[in-house]
């Protein structure tokens, strides 16, 4: 069947089979690989994007579903060669090591800090209850949330290899 | 978090304001992973790519009666199936494990777990491929399953490993370790002897990222390049070589960004093999990635240790001997990922941080009708299994002799005075000071305040827990005349060069798989050479790019790989001293190496840093004996011995009594891994540790029902902790260097993973132990701690009734 998406707003046109998993769509056929697949069963969340404006678990959900509408991936978070302020937090507050859940953690992190300006630890925590992390024990990606709530325009001091402030 | 810090002494060669470069700086590994540029091993696509799927026994044990794979071939879109005959004729059907024994890469004869392969399928697109297998049939005659490990070595046991010649029982290797006869001699004087069984139940690494392999094998040039999910890619090359004959020097194994490993990447995987088959057949490269029941069901799984603890002590609590039955469960092939000496690991450490007189252990290994594996999730080569056991059987002590956790162990740990100490079964621990980390964790635990509001709450009718652990690990595997790995010594290469600019390039032979060595080992760098970390490139994952080492697991990259770099910057450096000599025209003997550059004894200003020396070396100067033309430097680590990180854990729960539920309140975790090269990277590497605690200790099994099926076999079964289970974990430190490291430095990727769960635990039955209850089996699910609290705490690697 002929699809239409709209993915970090650029459209794109492709023929795919019905039964194609979104997830899949964005990772072989138009090669966005910042989307990761992990577990199949929705219960990992290293594959969420937004679908138009909700974050979703694609692996659980149908290209043919997201045909004529618009889908964000990590890819689509930098925007004119700035990085979203929830990248910056993720790096100054070493929330990730593998890198593995980091796009799904972000996109939902995103999603909530547009909702909530000014999330506790518990909502945090609760938001990124439907995503597996295996190497942080969830410490400092609800730290990297934080930060980025109290940084929403984001920090221009951010470099690899400087010591992180105290 | 509270950071409570207690330094002890200076590191050994870490004077002379060289730790400029050490601290707390942000990775270099985060740009492309926060912009979702990462490289993992499904992201990569070659032209003409082929993808290949495994059909895996539905059956726990049973005779193959036929195969039929007419159907699968004739799919439009299939290039290949391959099955155990084809493999057979290749002389590749079985292949090597890492503890002497054999594994099936497909099956030929009979399947011996659920999901064991048995075919693969090679087609255009991974769709297709899973297409494919539905249209094979496999004929089964389906046999009685050994699923109790207790069972296993009954006389009315069916036989798992027929394959070997003149098998007729389920029994693989008896081994101990210990003096028997004075650890019976102090059992027999002790005022107080008390045993406990105990089960560390069967888990799994459960990385987020599956195992997958791409094989291109060009049959005209015989090279055979593979990208793999491995965390030990020079290790992985040599056993392709051995393994299939091919030549070593026409191989290349590139491991890209690892999405977590945890133990989980060490061995050779069968698809991994059948990736290398498909593409020698189609002329192709061939992707096999597994799915998460694959993984779950297939890979390295950890633990699965039956324990038989007694301990024996005096009446006034001095702990006076240890010995240990244990019955460990290998699975269906015995694959455990060790150095070949230990077939046990290294549970013979598990007299752990106390002064015993004397301890046995005793260990025997079975088949069973499950998935191959039990060395893997950072268990540092089963020292988690020996913390559980000790940290479980002091505590059971303090039970029987009715006093505090934590006062019993400040009885007994081993005082600073007496380091390096040499353990009742062998083991040199090179430094310590263990009192005061434990009194660390009990000043940032308020412990005496603890114990007061738990009284308050008991006398209401409120359960709440305060658990204790204490850990002593070995890492850093290892040194060679005690260490390998099917023969291949565990000493770790590096390279340094250094560009006429000054900037350098560090290859390794360990792998990252989250811990960030590219940053970690740029600051070791950068701290020998007074560089910028920035002006330090890592390089690593890529046989044909770096240094032969063993790899990454074990918590071995900064004992082992950290100690190549450190010493390889050395090298450099004394390089650069007798280039620095010609451009200062003085003699070497006149120059000392201070703030980051080398100096004129009493004339400081008169100086050259190395990226003035690297450019003179490359240049036109004349270059005095003993440097050539640049300064790089090669270097091989054999550790003179493990080292010994060590931590004082307390837990605190609250278990509600009518439904179970434990909820881990607090966490404080007082971590010594010598001295701290990033200390963000360091407390990151705890926090996903004790996650794994809690996971291990309440949530996490791999269980079978009495057919094999197994019943851990995805996420909706297998139970991860969350940010909801997980509290905000509270760290401290204190820092006592390593006396051999060329830094001071011990690992800690493992130290969390092996020092949470008894403290979790301990946590949970001390709540519990109003009702009576001495002990329960991980994990201590609500239905567990219900079943305890009501006297009958259930079997967990079995299903439940």
């Amino acid at each position: 069947m002929h699809i239409t998406v709209n993915v970090n707003d650029t459209d794109y046109s492709r023929d795919v089979e019905p039964r194609l998993l979104l997830i899949h769509f964005l990772r072989d056929d138009l090669g966005l690989t910042g989307s990761h697949w992990g577990c199949d069963t929705s219960n990992c969340g290293a594959c969420v994007v937004w679908l138009d404006e909700t974050p979703v678990k694609s692996c659980t959900v149908l290209a043919a579903m997201a045909d004529g509408r618009r889908v964000r991936t990590v890819e689509g978070l930098e925007r004119d060669g700035v990085l979203d302020p929830v990248q910056q937090g993720f790096t100054e507050c070493h929330g990730l090591q593998c890198g593995f859940c980091t796009p799904g953690m972000m996109m939902t992190s995103r999603w909530l800090l547009d909702h909530n300006p000014d999330p506790s630890v518990q909502q945090i925590r609760e938001a990124l209850s439907g995503q597996i992390c295996r190497c942080t024990g969830y410490e400092n990606i609800v730290r990297a949330v934080r930060w980025t709530s109290e940084h929403p325009a984001g920090s221009d001091t951010a470099g690899v290899g400087e010591e992180v402030p105290a | 978090m509270t950071a409570t810090t207690e330094q002890a002494g200076p590191a050994p060669g870490a004077g002379q304001g060289q730790n400029r470069a050490y601290g707390p700086v942000r990775r270099k590994e985060d740009a492309r992973f926060i912009r979702g540029q990462g490289t993992y091993l499904d992201d990569i696509k070659l032209p003409g790519m082929l993808h290949g799927a495994i059909l895996r026994s539905p059956v726990a044990h049973a005779r193959i009666v036929s195969i039929d794979t007419s159907a699968a071939e004739a799919h439009p879109k299939v290039r290949a199936v391959i099955t155990g005959q084809t493999l057979d004729g290749l002389g590749l059907a079985w292949m090597p494990t890492l503890s002497q024994d054999v594994q099936a890469v497909l099956a030929t004869d009979k399947v011996r777990f659920q999901g064991q392969e048995v075919a693969f399928v090679v087609a255009e697109d991974r769709y297709a491929a899973r297409d494919a297998l539905e249209l094979i049939t496999v004929e089964y005659d389906e046999l009685p399953a050994v699923v109790d490990a207790t069972k296993s070595l009954d006389p009315d046991a069916p036989v798992i490993r027929d394959d070997l010649e003149g098998k007729q029982d389920n029994h693989i290797f008896d081994w101990e370790a210990g003096d028997k006869a004075a650890t019976d001699a102090v059992f027999a004087g002790a005022d107080v002897v008390v045993g406990q069984d105990m089960l560390y139940p069967r888990s799994h690494p459960a990385p987020l990222e599956t195992c997958g392999s791409i094989a291109d094998m060009n049959k005209v040039t015989g090279q055979l390049n593979v990208w793999t999910t491995t965390q030990a890619p020079h290790a992985h090359r040599t056993l392709y070589a051995l393994v299939a004959g091919l030549p070593e020097h026409k191989i290349r194994i590139v491991s890209p960004d690892i999405g977590g490993g945890f133990g989980n990447k060490v061995g050779i995987y069968p698809g991994y093999v059948c990736a290398v088959v498909g593409s020698i057949v189609t002329g192709k490269p061939v992707k096999w990635v597994e799915d998460r029941s694959e993984n779950l069901m297939s890979t390295s799984f950890a633990r699965d240790y039956h324990m038989h603890g007694e301990i024996a002590a005096s009446k006034d609590g001095k702990i006076l001997g240890l010995r240990v039955r244990v019955l460990a469960d290998h699975g269906a092939f015995n694959g455990t990922a060790q150095p070949t000496k230990f077939p046990a690991g290294f549970f013979h450490i598990f007299t752990g941080s106390y002064d015993l007189q004397a301890a046995h252990c005793e260990v025997s290994g079975v088949y069973t009708n499950k998935a191959p594996g039990g060395v893997a999730y950072a268990c540092s080569f089963r020292i988690t299994e020996a913390v559980y056991l000790v940290e479980r059987m002091v505590d059971v002590l303090a039970h029987e002799l009715g006093t505090d956790a934590a006062e019993l162990r400040l009885k007994n740990l081993l005082r600073p005075e007496q380091f390096p100490y040499t353990c009742a079964t062998g083991w040199e621990y090179d430094s310590g000071d263990y009192p005061r980390a434990l009194r660390t964790a009990m000043d940032i635990a308020g412990y005496a305040e603890l114990r007061r509001e738990q009284a308050e709450k008991r006398a209401r009718g409120e359960y709440m827990g305060v658990g204790v652990s204490f850990f002593t690990e070995g890492v850093g595997a290892g040194p060679r005349k005690h260490m390998d790995i099917l023969g291949l010594g565990m000493a770790d290469g590096a390279d340094l060069r250094v560009h006429p600019t000054g900037k350098a390039v560090l290859g390794v032979s360990c792998q990252t798989q989250g811990q960030g060595h590219e940053t970690t080992f740029a600051q070791i760098v950068a701290a020998e050479l007074g560089l910028s970390p920035d002006d330090v490139e890592v390089v690593h994952g890529d046989t044909d790019r770096t240094p032969f080492g063993l790899g990454t697991y074990g918590s071995r990259s900064t004992p082992v790989s950290g100690a190549a770099a450190a010493v390889v910057a050395r090298k450099v450096r004394e390089r650069a001293k007798i280039v620095a000599s010609a451009m200062l025209e003085v003699s070497p003997d006149d120059l000392e190496w201070t703030d980051g550059a080398w100096r004129v004894r009493g004339d400081p200003d008169k100086a050259k840093n190395i990226s003035e020396i690297a450019m003179a070396a490359h240049g036109a100067l004349e270059l005095p004996e003993g440097v050539e033309g640049h300064i790089d430097a090669e270097a091989v680590y054999n550790p003179p011995n493990l080292t010994y990180p060590f931590g004082a854990y307390i837990c605190v729960t609250d278990v509600d009594p009518g439904t179970g539920q434990v909820k881990v309140r607090r966490f404080i975790a007082v971590d010594d891994c010598g001295i701290r090269i990033n200390p963000m990277i360091v407390e990151g590497q705890i926090h996903g540790g004790l996650a794994d605690g809690v996971g291990m200790a309440l949530m996490q099994v791999i269980a079978f029902d009495e057919d094999g099926n197994c019943l851990g076999g995805s996420f909706m079964d297998y139970l991860l902790p969350t940010s909801m289970e997980c509290p905000s974990w509270e760290l401290g430190e204190t820092v006592t260097p390593s006396p051999h490291h060329p830094i001071g430095a011990k690992g800690i990727g493992e130290s969390a993973t092996v020092g949470s769960p008894p403290a979790i635990v301990n946590s949970v039955l001390d709540a519990l132990a109003p009702f009576g209850v001495r002990h329960a089996d991980m994990p201590l699910t609500p239905a567990n701690v219900w079943s305890a609290i009501q006297g009958q705490p259930l079997r967990t690697d079995l299903a439940i009734p």
